[in-house]
């Protein structure tokens, strides 16, 4: 059918652009990360060698002389923390609020998206002086409690949705059919809600790991700093070169992992993206 | 759905579980206010003082002095209109390519998970990578942009005011678009496809099906999803810091009052800066509920 062939090439073109557009800047770090020193500023979008070399130069010298090994270790052991405490402390209230009948659930749900509007420049400053006071600059909780401030919203409101599916009956109905309360909770009620915990901890944990402005106002050194700060203070191999193909390197590292992990778990993901969009 | 007032005739058995559900929200709402709410305040306190930790033994009460400073300089008036600028531009842009691919991924007849495909990758990227990427992408001498046909072998993207603000929308618009498509998704599942039929049987085109039913039925997606988005725009932040530092006039209001706070140690001037941004968030937020009256409670926190 004529309409059915040209309906056809015009969602392939559709989709071939989306895709297209949405891989480009990947590509492109992974082609400049490849390129020898010599040939970074060649412009090419493919590589006309390959060399591993700004590979080896970003982890030579091992951790204490290597720019960017601590930081990918604080920025991973920064998004785990957060994810975990988010994760433990937003099962909690979300619990609460799809299950248990009290006054304030409303103030909740509420301040929760205020919070989620809130814009962190406005702590920036007094975070930088109480930190300072109490000595929390620089270090981990320095920066996992405003993560963990700024997670909650959403990891709140993913939770809720995927709790209020949860059929609650089968816990009691398990305790008719002679299950404890807590095998009741172990067995019926955690492998149902663990696919929703699993999507609101990729969530928090892409927020922690992206995160640029607090970690570059509330860090001073490789003791906290995260990745994304790491990455604006990175240096060429002299003071003549600039640090492209590092920067490049590094960013691979920590991009092509997480887009893998994303891409494995997007049903997941946009499920948990949009969770609450329809039904509040 | 909601508790409904008992107050005198409680039940033990519903005190117990008001009791129960305050206990494990307590630690939610403590985290959430501890980094919002004091601080907030704090900063209203820092910003009617005279503070400059490079000299730290000048410094007390200033009234509005501070506030008087930023307002009165031009710089705070550039950098709030280059933030209104980018955020209309970038969520216009984003709201159109949005409800494009929103329209695809509904109605694809295949490759409906290639879309989806797509538009997460940049949702996997932290910010600074994307915006390095695209930096280095438009950089005279190293990037590929400019061996493009139709663009000039030698343009400066980075040398001009409203070139930089193109790389800088385009980066943005390619980094939060998903967020947009997928909000607009959530919207457009929930019409009954019925309406469409009954539109084909009544003779309306596509177009007439897409601007009669789809866009009035999709008017609360489409506020939250711009709500959102427009908060979020507002504090554009990572993206300038990479690509300009605010150079050649680029700077937002957060880059301000970053400046003022981090670079310069000045915490009366930058808590005056971010008391400003914080109440232009306020009056956004504020007309967008307005006209979204109680369905904004039921949008999602994004970011």
């Amino acid at each position: 059918m004529e309409r059915g062939t040209r309906e056809y090439t015009l969602w392939s073109i559709g989709i071939a652009l989306v895709l297209v557009f949405a891989m480009i800047p990947v590509l492109w770090l992974i082609s400049l990360s490849l390129k020898p020193s010599a040939a970074i500023a060649d412009g090419r979008f493919v590589p006309s060698e390959i060399s591993f070399e700004n590979y080896e130069s970003l982890f030579a010298g091992g951790i204490d002389a290597s720019p960017f090994i601590k930081p990918l270790i604080n920025s991973i052991l920064i998004a785990l923390s957060t994810t975990a405490i988010s994760i433990v402390l937003a099962s909690f209230a979300a619990y609460a609020i799809a299950r248990l009948e009290f006054p304030g659930k409303r103030a909740i749900l509420a301040g929760a998206l205020a919070i989620a509007m809130f814009p962190p420049i406005s702590t920036i400053g007094p975070l930088f002086d109480m930190w300072r006071a109490i000595g929390l600059y620089d270090t981990y909780p320095g920066l996992i409690i405003p993560y963990l401030t700024f997670s909650l919203p959403l990891a709140i409101y993913a939770l809720v949705a995927f709790f209020r599916e949860i059929p609650w009956e089968l816990e009691q109905a398990a305790q008719v059919d002679g299950a404890t309360p807590f095998q009741a909770f172990r067995k019926v009620i955690v492998p149902l809600a663990a696919p929703g915990m699993f999507t609101a901890a990729i969530l928090v944990f892409i927020f922690a790991w992206n995160d640029f402005l607090f970690a570059i106002s509330l860090t001073s050194s490789d003791a906290s700093r995260t990745v994304p700060a790491a990455l604006a203070f990175f240096t060429g191999e002299s003071s003549f070169t600039e640090p492209t193909g590092s920067i490049a390197a590094a960013a691979v590292v920590v991009t092509v992992p997480i887009i893998l992990f994303v891409l494995f778990f997007q049903r997941r993901i946009v499920s948990g993206l949009t969770a609450g969009a329809v039904k509040g | 759905m909601e508790a409904h007032a008992q107050p005198t005739g409680a039940s033990e058995r519903t005190r117990s579980e008001r009791r129960l559900a305050w206990l494990l929200c307590a630690p939610a709402v403590v985290a959430m206010l501890a980094v919002t709410a004091y601080p907030i305040a704090y900063a209203i306190v820092l910003s009617v003082q005279s503070i400059d930790l490079r000299f730290p033994a000048e410094g007390g009460f200033v009234g509005l002095d501070n506030y008087a400073s930023v307002l009165g300089s031009e710089l705070w008036w550039t950098d709030l209109f280059n933030t209104v600028f980018l955020t209309v531009v970038s969520v216009s842009i984003e709201l159109v390519l949005g409800m494009a691919i929103a329209l695809v991924m509904h109605r694809a007849i295949f490759g409906r998970g290639a879309v989806r495909t797509g538009v997460l990758v940049p949702y996997g990227i932290i910010t600074v990578v994307a915006a390095f990427s695209w930096q280095f992408a438009f950089a005279p001498d190293s990037g590929f942009v400019n061996g493009l046909p139709l663009i000039s072998d030698d343009m400066d993207w980075f040398g001009d005011r409203f070139s930089s603000f193109a790389v800088i929308i385009m980066a943005e618009v390619w980094k939060t678009t998903p967020f947009m498509a997928l909000l607009l998704l959530a919207g457009l599942v929930t019409i009954d496809g019925q309406l469409y039929e009954a539109a084909k049987v009544d003779g309306a085109s596509a177009v007439q099906r897409f601007f009669r039913i789809t866009l009035p039925l999709m008017k609360p997606a489409i506020l939250v999803a711009l709500l959102f988005r427009t908060l979020d725009a507002f504090r554009v932040f990572d993206t300038i810091y990479i690509m300009t530092a605010g150079a050649q006039d680029t700077e937002s209001v957060s880059i301000l009052g970053f400046n003022q706070l981090i670079s310069r140690l000045n915490l009366g001037l930058g808590s005056a800066v971010s008391v400003l941004i914080f109440v232009c968030v306020l009056i956004v937020a504020f007309l967008y509920v307005r006209v979204l009256g109680t369905r904004v409670e039921e949008g999602r926190p994004v970011k």
